[in-house]
């Protein structure tokens, strides 16, 4: 079967995004969450285990404490007060914790090690995976069953000072609050000064149960200094002075007979030797916790605190504050804080612990009656039934005490199996779905790189064997084998596997799609090894014959040399300085090459070689009519010069878009022009550039639009301009209002008026040149006004100071295609790959990074009332791959320009498919042998998701070029 | 064919590679706490000192350069003066290629210009001594095919080598490994003096191992 390449191209990258959600699907632990979306109500408390009547009360057991106060120190690590430097670190808590009325303990937090996600772990119970992080970028406010939301229901009255994660998580929850930023990680000493200001007054008053102190101080020094600071030690006694304060005046608040106060010290993560955390090292991992209350006994001496998960303490202070405990919770009682309750209080603890466990594992386990846990449980429950019953009927022998610690043992071990069952579930990797997913993608790898020189010949066409291999008998051998084995490892598989739990029809037809892959493979690479390497027709490849040019061997090397890098994760977080050093090699390659031309062909002149004399007026010919009379340059002789500064032009420009945003991780702190511009006393400085921009991006993208859309172009750039100035980021000339600030929905909705408009304009240009007239140049303009109603859509999202990426972007894209694709007479591929280096390093130049957090989210407000999924997704999507798309688009426009188009853009097509699929199938690999690497949840699944995405959209590019090539295809018989 | 020039190329690029390793281990006897990573610069310049002092007399004493014509005063010194513009300008050329590669503009401006200076005694004065102050002749042997002779040849692969050499040098430095090599522009100035090195060693290697297959133009 002969396809076109393009099709080919699109039909793998396809499927290859198919494989890739297949890889992502197991990839990613799906979080557990029990299917009820409501909160635990007092109400659904089960009630006491009682064999017999029940008449037991259904209540939660009484509070322990009346008020608690959780001072919670960011990156507080677990040798600043158990190690050795404990005692000189904080000598107040270290003495409470060696005489002091206390229990302490070492607490596991789970990565990642960050703020946010601990917080969340410590209110609700539950592990956040790394997937709800992503999941709940666009809202911020935590809606799932929290400590917080039970307490509020419950009428305690809660006060906050301290990190403003809390008050984002929590807006209505608190009294009275007070949120302090993270965002300045110099300074160490106002962020906690800012928390401390308010305890003195707070803890003299008595309407609050609740306190919760989050300080920052430290993690910022770890950030700055790392540990081992001398930083460290006036801050944690600072931390130690505040602590025997709060201690002090609680002690003076206890009141005779009424219930007593706890104190609870606590750390959201750790700190690693570095001084960062995210990771899982056991220095970010253990943090202290420390309970102080009178209601324990008095320490003796030091003991080796035993460890406890962080989420432990969520059903401890749910128990210990008398309230539900959040139904996604995984935590387990801390026993030691309730053993001076009576037996029976502290049995009722743990069989409300137990049966809130029990039923979020009944929730996400299909098969959680084999559960060893919940077995246990249901013993343990009917046992303390018929212990209570005894109880109840006023029996005190021996014999109960006995059976007491009986129930109360098999309850800690069903508590501790079902912990454990549940967190595992989080942390387990669905092998056969990855494996199943991988092995997709590269069976269309291996089949694009095979077909590369039928893809790149001349006829740009693939022949694909399907009817023999469909035909074949390994072809059925093969089905029968895989469908074998997928129901041998479907049936011994122990966890829950998506795979397997898609229906029989799916599988089948990916069972199928991998064998038909497999042979046509085989008999392509027999066909390909029949035929002698050597005589294999010329093709215009990358690798086109034994001579390759430094541009050839750059463009090589640079590809397969940034997918090797991909397996260092500094390279990862710092990706973009691979890309900005990759395309500042190929300018000065290009560079050379243009020098190399031109001073060649002035030799030429000099001597005898009459051909080459001959061709140079018909190349100035062409440029007078072209370019030049295009950018308003009339003398021929100066199309030499541009052509020379063309490459110094665009170095310049990466060299300043690279200053514009810092971004990665390493140097993401440094000051850019990013920040300069944004700040307020350079409004006016923003508000010139940006006009400047607009202006130049109208002068670049009119010059081939009809009229209409011209006019359209500029009143949306207008339009742009206004939208900006009424969200207050730039100056209006004309407009001294000033404070009134609105959401500028108007002005964009005006904007999108003209986008659909322009975009409209084209599209009927583009069908018109299709099924009526066939004119070339009508499709062209077509093309190009779509082109253009991109650029005004990204304009408009692109934030103020961004605009003269935007700028720049179009003016390297004129010059270039002008200048030296045209002239120098690149073919199909080498433009395309030129091109996806130029939208690699747009993308980052934009202040994209390889971490979530530098997706722009607020761009999907632009124009919208409140939020909205569908359009805030695109528009999000749009603007944060709008350099690799503008380029896409770019080349499309540049390649169906070219003479022999059908062909070229057919290459172009294939070359971006297989640009993508690359590194896309080497990182799948990649991070299924790093899945145990200490950084794959902070550093390399961010960027997973980023290459899936990134698959998702050239897919969709290599469609529109499909759809492109197919009329001009279609158009020509 | 060259089997004279070759040998003489081998012997003088091994008392370059020397002139290299002396300007490393002269002054480590000499300074008191003298080491390539912590007084980085001492280093860098002593051999560029050193290359230049070691390629001028080389070249000076096998008379490589093309003969001149003339042989008045007047001609010799405006022959040096340009040669000295060239490499002013060369060290300027590659101050500002490292700038646009990403080195901050003005705070390690010292760094830069050493490495830029570093770069050039590696490269643009083996140029002046073999082929002269001349920019045709530079064009010229640095086109495809340019190459006329041995020394040009190996002109070529020792630039080649050191520029590429200074080009992998900076790829450790997003690496977090802390690693006093990592600090600008020590990987850089030590992957082009590798990179020098390997040209130096490498060039009259392959041309004695395709000694049966060069031909030269003849100019």
């Amino acid at each position: 079967m002969r396809i076109r390449s393009s099709v080919f191209a699109c039909f793998c990258l396809i499927l290859e995004v198919l494989g890739i959600a297949l890889f992502l699907r197991g990839f990613f632990p799906v979080p557990i969450k029990s299917s009820f979306s409501s909160k635990s109500k007092l109400s659904d408390v089960p009630p006491e285990p009682f064999t017999g009547r029940s008449l037991n009360s259904s209540k939660v057991p009484d509070a322990l404490f009346k008020r608690v106060v959780i001072v919670l120190i960011d990156a507080l690590r677990e040798d600043f007060v158990f190690g050795p430097n404990g005692r000189k670190y904080m000598p107040y808590i270290r003495h409470l914790v060696e005489r002091g009325s206390t229990h302490s303990f070492v607490a596991k937090a789970r990565p990642p090690t960050v703020t946010m996600p601990r917080i969340k772990a410590l209110t609700t119970g539950s592990i956040p995976g790394f997937i709800d992080v992503v999941m709940n970028l666009n809202s911020p406010v935590l809606l799932e069953d929290n400590l917080i939301w039970q307490a509020k229901t419950a009428g305690k009255r809660m006060v906050f000072y301290g990190d403003d994660t809390w008050v984002k998580l929590f807006p209505k929850h608190f009294m009275e609050y007070d949120g302090t930023t993270s965002f300045f990680v110099s300074d160490y000493t106002e962020v906690d000064n800012n928390v401390t200001r308010h305890l003195d007054s707070t803890l003299k008053r008595d309407d609050w149960d609740i306190l919760i102190l989050h300080y920052l101080g430290l993690d910022h020094i770890g950030h700055i200094s790392g540990p081992h600071s001398s930083l460290i030690q006036p801050k944690l006694m600072e931390m130690d002075d505040i602590l025997k304060k709060i201690h002090g005046s609680l002690i003076l608040k206890e009141a005779e007979g009424a219930l007593p106060y706890l104190l609870v010290l606590c750390g959201d993560h750790g700190m690693s030797e570095t001084g960062s955390h995210g990771g899982s090292s056991e220095h970010e991992v253990n943090t202290p916790l420390v309970l102080i209350s009178p209601a324990f006994k008095k320490k003796v001496g030091m003991e080796k605190p035993s460890t406890v998960e962080q989420v432990d303490l969520t059903p401890t202070l749910a128990l210990g504050l008398g309230l539900p405990i959040s139904q996604n919770s995984v935590g387990r009682l801390i026993q030691p804080v309730v053993e001076e309750a009576s037996l029976r209080d502290q049995l009722r603890f743990l069989h409300l612990n137990g049966h809130q466990l029990s039923y979020l594992l009944k929730d996400s386990m299909p098969a959680y009656e084999k559960e060893e846990g919940y077995e246990q449980f249901r013993v343990a429950e009917k046992s303390h039934g018929n212990w209570v019953k005894l109880v109840v009927e006023g029996n005190t022998s021996e014999v109960l005490a006995n059976m007491g610690k009986k129930v109360f043992k098999q309850y800690l071990e069903a508590l501790r199996a079902m912990s454990a069952a549940l967190s595992k579930q989080l942390g387990k990797y669905d092998m056969y779905s990855m494996v199943v997913g991988m092995v997709l993608v590269f069976q269309l790898l291996l089949l694009m790189l095979l077909a590369m020189p039928e893809a790149l010949s001349s006829a740009s066409e693939v022949d694909l064997p399907v009817s023999s291999a469909l035909l074949s008998l390994p072809f059925y051998l093969l089905c029968l084998l895989l469908s074998s084995v997928h129901v041998l490892v479907c049936t011994s598989a122990e966890s829950s596997c998506y795979f397997c739990s898609l229906s029989w029809g799916l599988v089948f037809g990916a069972v199928a799609l991998s064998s038909a892959l497999l042979c046509i493979l085989v008999s392509m690479a027999a066909r390909r090894g029949a035929k002698p390497p050597g005589k294999s027709p010329s093709h215009g490849g990358v690798s086109g014959g034994w001579s390759l040019s430094e541009l050839d061997v750059l463009l090589l090397v640079g590809t397969a040399g940034h997918t090797l890098s991909l397996s260092a994760s500094s390279f990862v977080e710092e990706e973009h300085q691979v890309w900005y050093f990759l395309l500042n090699t190929l300018c000065l390659v290009v560079f050379q090459d243009v020098c190399r031309k031109y001073f060649r062909e002035r030799r030429a002149n000099i001597g005898s070689f009459e051909d080459e004399a001959y061709l140079l007026p018909s190349n100035e010919g062409d440029a007078v009519a072209s370019p030049l009379a295009d950018l308003g340059v009339t003398d021929a002789g100066s199309e030499k010069w541009l052509a020379l500064a063309t490459p110094p032009l665009t170095l310049a420009c990466c060299r300043l878009l690279r200053s514009l945003n810092q971004t990665g991780v390493q140097w993401a702190h440094l000051p850019d022009l990013g920040h300069w511009l944004n700040s307020l006393e350079h409004k006016m400085v923003l508000s010139l550039f940006a006009a400047l921009s607009l202006a130049l991006i109208y002068f670049l993208v009119q010059r081939r639009c009809s009229w209409v859309s011209k006019i359209a172009l500029a009143l949306g750039l207008l339009g742009v301009y206004s939208y900006r100035a009424a969200v207050g980021n730039v100056v209006f000339p004309w407009h001294h209002g000033g404070g009134n600030m609105s959401k500028g929905t108007v002005e964009a909705r005006f904007v999108y008026v003209f986008v659909l408009g322009i975009l409209f304009t084209g599209s009927k240009d583009l069908l018109r040149s299709q099924v009526i007239t066939a004119d070339a140049r009508l499709k062209s303009r077509g093309l190009w006004e779509i082109y253009s109603g991109v650029v005004l859509l990204v304009a408009l999202l692109f934030r103020a100071h961004n605009l003269p990426v935007l700028c720049c972007c179009l003016l390297v894209q004129t010059l270039m295609a002008q200048f030296i694709w045209k002239k120098l007479h690149y073919d199909a591929a080498q433009t395309t790959i030129m091109h996806y280096w130029f939208g690699q390093a747009f993308f980052y130049f934009q202040g994209n990074s390889n971490s979530i957090a530098t997706v722009d989210i607020s761009v999907g407000f632009v124009g919208l009332e409140s939020y909205v999924e569908a359009p805030a997704f695109f528009l999000t999507a749009l603007s944060t791959y709008a350099g690799p798309l503008l380029w896409a688009a770019h080349l499309v426009c540049y390649l169906s320009s070219e003479k022999r188009s059908s062909v070229a853009v057919g290459h172009g097509c294939y070359c971006l498919a297989l640009l993508r699929s690359v590194p896309a199938a080497a990182y799948v690999v990649l991070v299924t042998a790093l899945r145990y690497h200490l950084f794959i949840w902070s550093v390399f699944s961010p960027k997973l998701l980023y290459e899936s995405m990134h698959t998702l959209l050239t897919a969709a590019i290599c469609l529109f070029f499909t759809t492109m090539e197919q009329s001009r295809s279609s158009s020509r018989p | 064919m060259w089997d004279q020039e070759i040998r003489q190329m081998a012997s003088s690029h091994a008392i370059m590679a020397s002139g290299v390793f002396m300007a490393t281990v002269v002054p480590a006897v000499l300074v008191p706490g003298f080491s390539v990573y912590g007084t980085h610069l001492l280093w860098l310049y002593s051999v560029a000192g050193a290359v230049a002092v070691v390629n001028i007399t080389l070249f000076w004493l096998l008379g490589v350069s093309s003969p001149t014509k003339k042989h008045t005063i007047t001609y010799k010194v405006s022959r040096l003066v340009r040669s000295c513009l060239y490499l002013l300008l060369s060290c300027l050329f590659f101050h500002t290629v490292v700038i646009l590669y990403g080195a901050p503009l003005l705070e390690t401006a010292l760094e830069t210009f050493s490495l830029a200076v570093l770069l050039t005694s590696l490269t643009t004065l083996r140029c002046v001594c073999v082929l002269g102050p001349n920019v045709q002749a530079w064009i010229r042997v640095f086109s495809r095919h340019g190459a006329m002779s041995v020394w040009d040849t190996s002109l070529q692969m020792v630039v080649g080598c050191s520029v590429v050499g200074a080009w992998l040098g900076a790829f450790p430095i997003p690496l977090d490994w802390d690693r006093p090599w990592q600090v600008w522009p020590v990987s850089c100035s030590l992957g082009a003096v590798i990179g020098y090195l390997t040209g130096l060693v490498a060039a009259p290697a392959w041309i004695h191992w395709h000694r049966k297959h060069l031909t030269y133009k003849i100019k």
